[in-house]
């Protein structure tokens, strides 16, 4: 375990001066939402039957929630590269732990996103979003925020793993950024058709999008949702902790398999 | 370690899909020498090399190597072996003095700062040292590479065509260091398609074809079993033949005939072949020489021998 700790440490260092040497990927994926809040707020909220501020207040978590869920891509991206450039090869000669590489990575992404995620709450708070919670349910809704994040990015070092291929993790950026359409991150889903609602409510985004917006005070808990969004810190909890014992294990025997 | 041999295999198979990559591979490389696996390509060496630097495990067979089993121990394996080349890429994001010290932590080596301020003088990398690994030189890529799997002194270090492409500065530098780390025990394994890489760095030669190793020797005992090779240049391009013809019952061999170079040329194990001997002979012929040279063969001429003799 300490020696997990230890090269795990190793391999965080190693990822935090990757994205420090390199930052171009983590300002693309953080400026993005940030845009997306200017854009959505202000030219599609004017068409909404939400008045604009109300708009923007519901807007932010579920931006913060689709930014997490671009984790995916980003975890796939740098675990591909490295697959792919012979650096995973050279870590899997070392004397090290097993999951220290991929702890290492997963790690440093939450470092990276604590620090992305700073200029989109800025934004928010400047065109109109507050918390309007207590301080330690916003604490919770951050905590909860990570968590996912964390989960998002062990599918990512799977499928980068997996795949090895840079080009497919990019690909996959164009997916990642449909998967919040079909969540209610951007608009309520009690509007939708029923059975699109049924399919938007067990989206994972849903469910966490609905327990920040919740905690944050922003907006409730919609009526007669579906289980995860109607219990939505439960439902993000039963969705992390799901996702995490599915991805983790799949993740680090991947990488001490190799590809043969 | 108490086995003199480095590396000892017996029987290593593995299989992908529907082709065999290692029919059953019997390999030893002593402690302090330098191998040569050679073969060419589809032969199966990097499987091989990747079996043995513990990446894949093998579907069958067993190997000891730094004196820990291959499919017991890994994880003892890999505290004792270096990995370069294709195997094993530094991380060119990071830069060459960051890679080091990454390694050197990994390995637990005590004061890793310092080793790898070491090793970046030693290769000649100090100067570049804090710049990203990316915007190396091929040379200087490569005497990263060999420093980073020589943060821990290493028991066995795979070594994939070290010199290939090298400017002669950089390849005499990983040649010296090469040899200095065999002089202090540490078993080489040097994959290369490159028969001239291995001549100047191997001890022993193994030559792979189709999964298996097909003979072993050392770099002189493989020319020896081609004898002398003869050369001769002519004049006149219209005596080749007649070159051709004298070297043929000479020789008792096939000559081969280069005439963009008005080359002659043949293998022989007819050890009263002098060159005063050839020249006469020729002269009697009536062919003007520009040339000619009794010489062993290179791994070369070794290397197309025996796969044609595959071939056949």
């Amino acid at each position: 375990m300490s020696a997990l700790v230890y090269d795990g440490g190793a391999m965080l260092g190693r990822q935090l001066r990757r994205v420090r040497n390199n930052p171009g990927l983590l300002i693309l994926t953080q400026t993005m939402p940030i845009s997306m809040l200017l854009f959505f707020g202000y030219v599609f909220g004017s068409a909404l039957a939400m008045p604009g501020e109300r708009y923007r207040s519901f807007l932010l978590p579920g931006l913060l929630v689709a930014t997490a869920a671009n984790g995916i891509m980003t975890g796939m991206f740098q675990a591909a590269q490295d697959a792919h450039r012979g650096v995973t090869d050279r870590f899997r000669t070392l004397p090290m732990s097993r999951a220290a590489a991929p702890l290492g990575q997963a790690v440093a992404d939450l470092v990276v996103t604590v620090l992305g995620t700073v200029p989109l709450l800025l934004t928010g708070l400047a065109v109109g979003w507050r918390i309007e919670g207590s301080a330690l349910e916003a604490a919770g809704a951050l905590g909860l925020l990570l968590l996912f994040r964390f989960a998002m990015t062990w599918i990512g070092v799977f499928l980068g793993l997996l795949t090895r291929s840079e080009e497919a993790a990019g690909q996959l950026g164009g997916a990642t950024f449909l998967l919040p359409l079909l969540s209610n991150a951007y608009i309520p889903a009690d509007g939708l058709p029923g059975w699109l609602r049924t399919v938007a409510e067990w989206n994972p985004i849903s469910a966490v999008t609905t327990a920040l917006r919740d905690l944050f005070g922003n907006a409730p808990v919609p009526d007669g949702a579906a289980w995860p969004v109607a219990h939505p810190v439960a439902g993000s909890l039963a969705w992390c902790a799901v996702l995490l014992a599915v991805f983790v294990p799949l993740a680090v025997r991947r990488y001490a398999r190799g590809e043969g | 370690m108490t086995s003199t041999y480095a590396v000892l295999s017996e029987g290593l198979r593995k299989r992908f899909g529907e082709v065999e990559a290692l029919r059953g591979l019997d390999l030893a490389v002593a402690r302090g020498t330098v191998c040569g696996l050679l073969g060419p390509n589809g032969a199966g060496k990097t499987t091989a090399v990747r079996l043995l630097a513990t990446l894949l495990r093998p579907d069958a067979g067993s190997a000891r190597v730094a004196g820990h089993d291959l499919l017991r121990a890994p994880a003892a394996v890999r505290r004792h072996i270096g990995v370069t080349g294709q195997y094993a890429s530094v991380d060119g994001d990071l830069t060459g003095r960051q890679n080091l010290r990454l390694f050197a932590r990994l390995h637990r080596v005590r004061g890793p700062a310092e080793r790898a301020g070491e090793l970046l003088d030693r290769f000649g990398l100090t100067e570049a040292a804090d710049r990203p690994a990316s915007t190396y030189s091929g040379g200087m890529r490569r005497r990263l590479d060999l420093a980073a799997s020589l943060v821990r002194r290493p028991d066995v270090l795979f070594l994939d065509e070290p010199t290939t492409g090298l400017d002669p500065a950089s390849r005499g530098r990983i040649r010296e260091a090469v040899r200095e780390l065999a002089a202090d025990g540490t078993a080489v394994l040097l994959t290369t398609q490159y028969l001239e890489e291995a001549d100047q760095l191997a001890d022993d030669i193994a030559l792979m074809d189709r999964g298996r190793i097909a003979h072993t020797g050392s770099p002189a005992q493989f020319k020896s079993v081609l004898g002398t090779h003869v050369e001769v240049v002519v004049g006149d391009v219209d005596t080749m033949v007649d070159a051709a013809a004298v070297l043929d019952r000479l020789t008792g061999a096939e000559p081969s005939l280069d005439r963009e170079r008005r080359a002659v040329g043949a293998l022989t194990r007819d050890a009263t072949l002098t060159l005063p001997r050839l020249v006469r002979e020729l002269d009697a012929a009536g062919v003007a020489l520009v040339d000619a040279s009794l010489r062993p063969p290179t791994l070369d001429d070794v290397f197309l021998r025996l796969t044609e003799e595959r071939a056949a």
